[in-house]
């Protein structure tokens, strides 16, 4: 593999990582405090539905990227509602809510606009279009880093820039604030943080929030940056897959930027498979590289490589004592 | 908040909470601009309002009834297995690789050697979950997640590469040969006089019939049975009690997978007559609702699966005759499953205004 296919294979990764980065560090908050979340997946869908129906009707990105988070706020909310308020099983919750977003946004769709579910394709402004960081151009000329910056670092949308973002302010906000202390301390033993006199119901229900505006940005990455327009299923199991990256980081930030980087690779070495032929001189099937995410994960899951412990509390709605 | 009396918990709660799940579905229909009544009698119409009809909700409540049954084993043990899904794919290539494997003279010989390969597949892709949960502790719900993604990519890779015969195009295995051919509802006489058309229920629906009182038996009427549920209802007094977590574990999702697995002698067998990507369509999936709806016991799964049938059929002809896309059921599944399963505790709220206890009518 020569330096110039290895940076548009590192470009792709880039691209397909941030939504599984940002679904990743959306349940990451959720999970953190104690609310398992495995509605990641319908949460993205209907984001990335409503993202490409307001910006295809408004023809501006930025409401479609509020309806996308608006969407995905509402989805969060009735998880919040069966897990937090009426202590249901969030599991099933989960479950449910990612078939209902699943047949609703065709629903939606296919009422607005009478093409099998999909929104039409969107074109300048109503979508996010790649943005070129500043010095790409002169720096390019500088061996190696220079078209590394170029190709790979420049070049993306806004929402990538965003994930990237959120992995340092996620990581100062759940280690370095008060907020944040109290939030993973309400997923280990909701009990001693209500002794304190802060309240669980509260807490719970704003990371919820907070998980649900983060699947909005996913969502809205997926149908007005990745793709332009929303299509059926077009999430594809990635709620899922970030769900696997954050059993694989070990509910940590940082990790969760590593854990969906490697899955952003695989999925992108899936799309050649010309180069991993080329590379390693052996063919991998396109379904072992499909499968390769879930496969670690066990792997984790298993123990073979470390140990991921989950929060403690997780799962379990907080009763309090009488 | 108010005990609810039995019969309510167990007829009233799943009741209200699929009329709930209904509501929602027609404000939905509202919303679309499409009308709900309009909607609701095409859906009778086409799946209850002919023997043709029948044939087709039976089909599906068949495929039901198995993932529904195998979610329940599982959850009596307090085990989430949503990997029902991948469970049946393995049991469709069970069933695809017993009916290739010879030229089976009569189905009364193929189908016994498919079931046994049907339940095995599904059970072995259940045992590596279940192994993990019972020694390592990893969760169950997201291993089984895992492994239907998983079994989902083997499947494409097997058909496409492996089992898909020379000079074919789509991926699938050659046509089973004939003598594996199930039965269906309107090849077997007597009932052949209420179904004269060609339907897909086939002879797995009294297979399914008797896995329901095979499960009630294993469940209520087995030391068995009753460990499992002591080991669902707590961990610790059944471990106290001298029952073994690793054994319960195991056997419980073995069970489970091969139930799931079992399915595959309807759609794989009964209907497709070949293994094709996909067979099973979500089925597994729609066994969390059906156990979840029919209070995990073999008769309300028995009623779910047939409800869930017809919603599938009548989903089906709702695509056929009406702009209303077929998607419609997945929302109907999905409130389902968030009524009976994670809302259950507003239903019954509501419901103990009923029940509260009166009080005593003073003396006059």
């Amino acid at each position: 593999m020569d330096y110039a296919t290895l940076l548009q294979v590192l470009d792709t990764t880039l691209r397909l990582a941030t939504p599984l980065l940002l679904a990743c560090l959306a349940g990451l908050y959720s999970e953190r405090a104690g609310i398992f979340d495995i509605g990641l997946e319908g949460k993205m869908l209907m984001a990335a539905m409503s993202a490409g129906a307001v910006a295809y009707l408004t023809g501006s990105v930025w409401l479609g990227l509020l309806a996308a988070i608006v969407g995905s706020l509402l989805f969060a909310a009735v998880h919040g509602l069966a897990s937090i308020t009426f202590r249901g099983n969030q599991l099933i919750s989960g479950v449910a809510l990612n078939f209902v977003a699943s047949g609703i946004t065709v629903l939606i769709a296919q009422s607005l606009f009478g093409q099998g579910g999909r929104t039409p394709p969107l074109e300048g402004a109503a979508r996010f279009n790649p943005i070129k960081l500043p010095l790409a151009d002169e720096l390019a000329g500088v061996p190696i880093i220079g078209p590394f910056y170029a190709e790979v670092v420049s070049g993306h949308t806004f929402l990538v820039y965003v994930g990237l973002l959120m992995v340092p302010l996620s990581w100062w906000v759940l280690y370095r604030t008060r907020f944040g202390l109290r939030l993973r301390a309400v997923g280990e033993n909701p009990a001693s943080v209500d002794t304190a006199g802060i309240s669980v119901v509260r807490l719970r229900y704003t990371a919820v929030a907070i998980t649900g505006i983060l699947c909005g940005l996913a969502g809205a990455y997926m149908s007005t940056g990745l793709q332009a327009g929303f299509g059926k299923e077009m999430t594809a199991g990635r709620g899922y897959i970030a769900l696997a990256a954050l059993i694989f980081a070990k509910w940590r930030p940082w990790y969760c930027l590593w854990a969906t980087l490697l899955f952003g690779f695989f999925q992108a070495i899936a799309l050649r498979p010309d180069v991993i032929e080329n590379t390693i001189g052996i063919s991998i099937p396109v379904p072992a590289l499909d499968a390769l995410p879930y496969i670690l994960t066990v792997v984790v899951l298993a123990g073979l490589v470390g140990k991921a412990i989950p929060p403690r509390a997780g799962g379990e709605p907080y009763v309090k004592e009488r | 908040m108010t005990k609810l009396p039995t019969w309510a918990d167990v007829v009233l709660v799943p009741l209200i909470s699929l009329a709930l799940a209904a509501i929602i579905s027609a404000f939905v229909l509202l919303g679309i601009g499409q009308s709900p009544t309009e909607a609701f009698w095409v859906m009778v119409d086409g799946a209850l309002g002919s023997a043709y009809g029948w044939g087709y909700t039976l089909y599906y409540a068949t495929s039901f009834i198995f993932t529904g049954l195998a979610v329940t084993v599982a959850f009596h043990g307090s085990l989430f297995n949503i990997g029902g899904e991948g469970q049946a794919q393995l049991g469709g290539l069970g069933v695809a690789l017993v009916c290739l494997a010879l030229p089976w003279p009569h189905w009364t010989m193929a189908l016994p050697a498919a079931m046994v390969g049907a339940a095995l597949f599904g059970a072995a892709w259940a045992a590596i979950p279940a192994l993990l949960q019972a020694k390592r502790g990893s969760h169950i719900v997201i291993t089984t997640i895992m492994f239907n993604y998983i079994a989902s990519a083997l499947l494409i890779y097997l058909l496409v590469n492996v089992l898909r015969p020379a000079g074919q195009m789509d991926p699938a295995t050659a046509n089973f040969p004939p003598g594996t051919h199930l039965p269906t509802l309107n090849e077997i006489p007597i009932l052949n006089l209420i179904f004269t058309k060609k339907v897909p229920a086939n002879i797995s629906l009294f297979v399914a019939l008797i896995c329901c009182w095979l499960v009630w038996l294993l469940m209520w009427r087995t030391r068995l049975g009753y460990e499992i549920r002591a080991f669902g209802k707590s961990e610790k007094a059944a471990t106290y009690a001298g029952i073994s977590s690793f054994k319960i574990i195991m056997i419980a999702m073995l069970i489970s997978g091969a139930l799931s697995g079992l399915m595959a002698i309807n759609n794989v067998m009964g209907e497709s007559g070949r293994l094709v990507q996909n067979a099973s369509e979500g089925a597994g999936f729609i066994g969390i609702a059906v156990a979840l709806m029919g209070r995990n016991h073999p008769l309300g799964v028995l009623l779910a699966a047939i409800l869930f049938g017809f919603l599938y059929q009548g989903g089906a002809e709702l695509g056929l005759w009406t702009t209303i896309p077929i998607e419609l059921r997945t929302v109907v599944q999905g409130l389902v499953i968030l009524f009976t399963g994670a809302l259950d505790q507003m239903v019954r709220m509501m419901l103990g205004v009923f029940f509260r206890p009166r009080p005593q009518a003073r003396a006059a």
